[in-house]
């Protein structure tokens, strides 16, 4: 299962843990990542708030947590190679966590209504 | 320039056992040695060894490689990148200031600090404020002084609940960034199609934990704000002071001062409006001003001057000031330069400066907008802003543009800033440049886009002319080599 | 003719020009401006002054400043400044550039930069440095708000005691509004108070630690240990000093130093009476992404040539706006030309030669002061490099060394207290001007002393 933040990250939830990274669209917008900032393991998420940054040339962007919980890995081969992330976002997640809060998923976007969000911010 | 001798690195140039420097003979007895060895450092820092022939080339050759205001024309929005007169700088240049310890007893300093008051008075007269500080290193460092003053206010009137600093969308980076550092919360209100503040979402915005609205005037895009006496009433009303950011204060010299306008607080770019120079970056100066009421929170130290006595002294411990935000009284030289300025000029040209300004920028735009897209029609003042060509069908962005301009020995405009168009292309002319100059720059810009259509993959590999081109942004941002001993 | 030499415009230029515009008059480009809002009176400033007026206002001005020989330091020293520099740095190629956006026409600027940021880094031993500080007080204050903003959640820092009281201030002022907890670690005979540091790190909520070195009072402080305190509370370890010792004291990486910062115009630069002057920064590998300001990077461009760029611009204020690491959006630019060209002319030898010429002239002074009966060291067990406290028997007798020193053309030190003096020796100074000064003093301090004993009060 699938779920998006309206800020573009997704989490890709599997039993109590997920796979946090940034959707193809918000990487498309980005180009070439250059840096990817992330929290350590064992830290602590807070649904909605900042849990790291990532930077292409000419931008740079906050990452959002799209559910609560602990990071129990990082993605660590974006460490030496973070354009991973623009060449298949889905496929190279950032942060995996186990989730403290499950009912906080139902508050996250499926794929048509996040695709809706994409469409609206592309046209403007 | 030969490339094999001089297109090194200095590190390149070194020679064991060369030397530049000239130093008189040691005959003290106490030695470094003597100290304990854990205080000292175990290896010599890697540092170049040169002789001075070789030394001058390296630089005088690397200079050669750098493009400035006395190579050619900057139409550089939003950055006044006017002339730099040579008179200010052999003043600058004086071996008395040169010798000037910052911490000298005041009687000692009477002509220095005749200089600061003096020219903080003249942009007292300037701005339309009670006064000045000219402690602020640069445009951001005033910008942030400025919020600290505004801040101090707050404090002393007992509204501590005030954390929101309003912004602009189509303020520049530093604004927002500038808030944040000074303990604010940032709120953007929306700009209107031309650009200007949206003022039914700035009353939506207001409320009793609103500090103040910073703002432009002209605004980025070039516009004077009419309803600025509307918005400083509803700001003023909410009990937030007014913030002028002085980046475009070169159009209104000799037509508005932002006191008249209501503006309680504002900074000065020395580097822009009072032609010093940017020096690669820096060093600027970023002289705070305010109302009168608001003299009490400026930094220490200030200076003051006593009539009676005809005396000039330095205050270091005001007991509203906002703190201290320099080691001493700012950017001495460059303030110099600038007062300089002013007395060259005199009250009448220096009114000439904005008009003048405004003309140049409005002969270009005229001159240009049948082949770029000009969003906003009408009268610009200092600045205007192209929404890239007008011909949309060629695949020719305004970074291609900006680059071909380069070949043609122009300094390419600011671009992809503000960021209400997609294509933005923001041109300053400003007043020191001739009109053949501009004549010459209409010319090639209309030829650019006559290339866009005839030959688009020749813009998107400019420049041509240049020494260097194509860098690879990616690569040094993905690898970052930030030193010498990186590059091996 | 036109109106100025600095405003191109003829009449007929102007008319030409608003013919183009549709305007009539250059007013007219006005008209969108508010009549009330328009200036109703010309400037209250003086009017034009010609080319030889304006040297003369300035000569008046020159005339009514005492260059005095300088033993006042407090991070800001009178330095031999090689000739060369100044006509470098009068090149207009660099003095007139802007900010180096765009690689293809500034690789000048760039370049000096990236040599500039080298040396820096091999100074302080550290991995990267930036081009971007005013001063060193506002790095010191950057680099506080850089401590808390890596520790994310704790906002306290530590500085120390013994730092100068202008740089404590300035951090103190970005302390309050920046509302980071800024506590003072207090001085134990003239350095920082290790146990007091320990104490204060042991709540855990510490962020950064501040150190001078050399500190305020000239002492060079032994900072064996600290790193390990520092580190194990989980805090940054940041130390401040003046670029030129760092050529023979002990690195600040060689201390453990995370970040390194302070004001550079010790490389030489003009006193000039307070600016400019330039602040350093250097961080090591794990804060890059963290510092604030410009830094440069090497690259190569189509020809695959090795050119330089602005770098990692993710973190600034104009791409990331109040999310940046700082508000700086200026570099030091010019300044840091005279840095990278300093360290050129001097190399290590010669950076080694100008500290032991100091070190030297501060320890015959300090010994030929300590000769006058009541004038002592305030910290006479402590090392120090080129300055140092003297105490004078009374208040008044230190007034008397002060004034009476001005008045043969000295600037003796900065004062401190009532009754103490901090002295600085440069390799400018010479020994007949310390064997005049000191005799100032011992008059100063002991009337009719030098004169002979008959004249003696005592």
């Amino acid at each position: 299962m699938i779920k998006y933040l309206p800020t573009h990250e997704y989490a890709r939830i599997e039993g109590n843990e997920a796979y946090i990274g940034i959707s193809p669209y918000a990487a498309h917008q980005l180009g070439n990542v250059v840096y990817v900032d992330m929290p350590e393991v064992d830290d602590t998420l807070v649904k909605d708030e900042e849990f790291g940054a990532i930077e292409s040339v000419k931008a740079a962007s906050d990452l959002f947590a799209p559910l609560s919980g602990t990071v129990t890995e990082v993605n660590e081969a974006l460490v030496d190679n973070p354009r991973l992330v623009s060449d298949d976002p889905m496929k190279n997640w950032i942060i995996k966590i186990e989730i403290s809060d499950p009912k906080e998923v139902e508050q996250l976007l499926d794929q048509e209504a996040y695709d809706a969000i994409c469409d609206a911010e592309h046209k403007e | 320039m030969n490339k094999e001798l001089y297109g090194k690195l200095i590190f390149e140039c070194s020679v064991p056992g060369r030397r530049g420097f000239s130093l008189p003979v040691n005959t003290y007895a106490d030695k470094l040695a003597d100290l304990p060895a854990e205080l000292l450092r175990k290896d010599a820092p890697a540092l170049p060894e040169v002789d001075e022939p070789s030394l001058v080339r390296h630089y005088n050759n690397l200079s050669t490689n750098n493009f400035g205001v006395d190579t050619g024309f900057y139409p550089l929005g939003s950055c006044t990148m006017k002339y730099n007169p040579k008179l200010n700088e052999e003043i600058a240049a004086s071996p008395v200031v040169a010798g000037l310890h910052p911490a000298q007893p005041d009687d000692t300093v009477q002509g220095a600090l005749e200089a600061y008051f003096t020219l903080q008075s003249f942009l007292s007269e300037i701005g339309g404020m009670s006064e000045f500080t000219l402690n602020p290193y640069a445009g951001a460092h005033g910008e942030l002084t400025g919020l600290m003053v505004i801040h101090a206010y707050h404090d002393h009137n007992g509204s501590v609940e005030r954390d929101t600093v309003l912004v602009p969308d189509s303020a520049h980076g530093t604004n927002p960034a500038s808030a944040n550092v000074a303990g604010y919360k940032i709120v953007e209100v929306k700009s209107l199609e031309d650009g200007t503040v949206d003022v039914d979402d700035l009353r939506s915005k207001l409320n009793d934990h609103v500090a103040a609205m910073m703002m432009t005037n002209p605004n980025t895009l070039g516009i004077f704000e009419k309803r600025i006496p509307e918005i400083a009433k509803m700001v003023h009303e909410a009990g937030a002071l007014m913030y002028y950011d002085g980046a475009n204060l070169n159009p209104m010299l000799g037509i508005a001062r932002p006191g008249d306008m209501g503006f309680d607080v504002m900074h000065i770019n020395l580097h822009k409006t009072f032609s010093t120079p940017h020096g690669g970056g820096g060093p600027g100066a970023g002289p705070v001003g305010v109302r009168k009421g608001l003299e009490m929170f400026l930094p220490n130290p200030r200076v003051v001057y006593d009539a009676d006595d005809d005396f000039y002294s330095v205050v270091t411990d005001s007991p509203e000031a906002l703190g201290r935000i320099s080691s001493w009284l700012g950017n001495y030289t460059v303030e110099l330069r600038a007062l300089a300025y002013i007395l060259s000029l005199g009250a009448d040209n220096l009114a000439q400066v904005g008009p003048l300004a405004t003309l140049n920028a409005n002969y270009v735009k005229d001159s240009l907008k049948d082949v770029y897209k000009l969003p906003i029609d009408g009268r610009c003042k200092h600045e205007f802003v192209f929404d890239g060509l007008a011909d949309k069908s060629t695949a020719v962005t305004t970074l291609h543009v900006a680059k071909r301009l380069l070949d043609f020995g122009f300094h390419a405009p600011t671009i992809y800033f503000p960021l209400l168009f997609h294509e933005s292309l923001m041109i300053e002319p400003t007043e020191t440049e001739s009109r053949e100059t501009l004549d010459s720059f209409i010319a090639v810009m209309r030829r650019i886009a006559g290339e866009a259509a005839t030959d688009p993959e020749m813009l998107k590999t400019a420049p041509h002319n240049t020494p260097v081109s194509g860098c690879d942004d990616t690569e040094a941002a993905l690898h970052p080599r930030v030193k010498f001993s990186d590059l091996s | 003719m036109s109106r100025h030499r600095y405003l191109p415009h003829t009449d007929a230029d102007v008319a030409a020009m608003l013919e183009r515009c549709g305007a009539d008059t250059v007013d007219r480009l006005f008209e969108d401006i508010p009549e009330a809002l328009r200036m109703k009176k010309p400037y209250e400033l003086p009017g034009e002054l010609s080319e030889p007026e304006v040297r003369r206002f300035f000569r008046t001005l020159d005339m009514r400043d005492e260059v005095l020989t300088c033993f006042a330091g407090g991070g800001f020293y009178d330095r031999y400044a090689p000739s060369v520099i100044a006509s470098l740095m009068a090149r207009s190629e660099f003095l007139t550039a802007y900010t180096p956006y765009q690689p293809e026409i500034s690789q000048g600027t760039l370049q000096y930069i990236f040599e500039y940021q080298s040396m820096m880094c091999a100074l302080t031993g550290l991995d990267v440095s930036n081009a971007s500080l005013y001063d060193g007080a506002t790095a010191t204050a950057e680099a506080m708000m850089m401590c808390v903003a890596a520790a994310r959640k704790r906002n306290r820092v530590l500085i120390s005691a013994t730092i100068a009281p202008y740089v404590l201030d300035v951090a103190r002022t970005y302390a309050r509004y920046h509302k980071v907890q800024l506590d003072v670690i207090p001085e134990k005979d003239g350095v920082t108070d290790r146990a007091a540091m320990q104490q204060m790190l042991s709540a855990g909520d510490v962020a950064g630690v501040i150190l001078p070195s050399p500190n305020y009072w000239g002492i060079l402080e032994d900072l064996t240990g600290f790193a390990d305190d520092i580190h194990a509370a989980r805090a940054l370890m940041v130390i401040n000093g003046h670029a030129l010792a760092l050529g023979v004291v002990k690195s600040p990486a060689e201390w453990g130093a995370d970040i390194a910062v302070g004001d550079a115009q010790s490389l030489g630069m003009p006193l000039n009476f307070g600016g400019p002057y330039l602040g350093y920064m250097c961080v090591t590998k794990a804060l890059m992404r963290k510092m604030p300001g410009r830094i440069v990077g090497a690259t190569i461009d189509r020809k695959g040539q090795r050119v330089f760029v602005l770098t990692l611009q993710a973190r600034e204020q104009h791409i990331r706006r109040e999310k940046a690491t700082s508000n700086i959006c200026s570099n030091q630019g010019i300044m840091t030309l005279y840095a990278a060209m300093y360290c050129s002319v001097m190399g290590a030898e010669g950076i080694r030669r100008v500290n032991e010429l100091s070190y030297g002239g501060a320890h015959y002074l300090a010994r030929l002061l300590t000769e006058i009966p009541g004038v002592e060291l305030v910290y006479p067990d402590k090392p120090f490099l080129n300055e140092f406290l003297v105490k004078f028997p009374s208040p008044e007798a230190a007034d008397a060394a002060y004034y009476d020193a001005v008045d043969y053309g000295y600037l003796p030190g900065i004062r401190v207290g009532d009754d103490k003096l901090l002295i600085a020796v440069t390799e400018m100074r010479g020994t007949e001007e310390m064997d005049e000064l000191a005799q100032i003093f011992a008059e100063a301090v002991n009337p009719g002393s030098t004169k002979g004993k008959e004249d003696s009060n005592e």
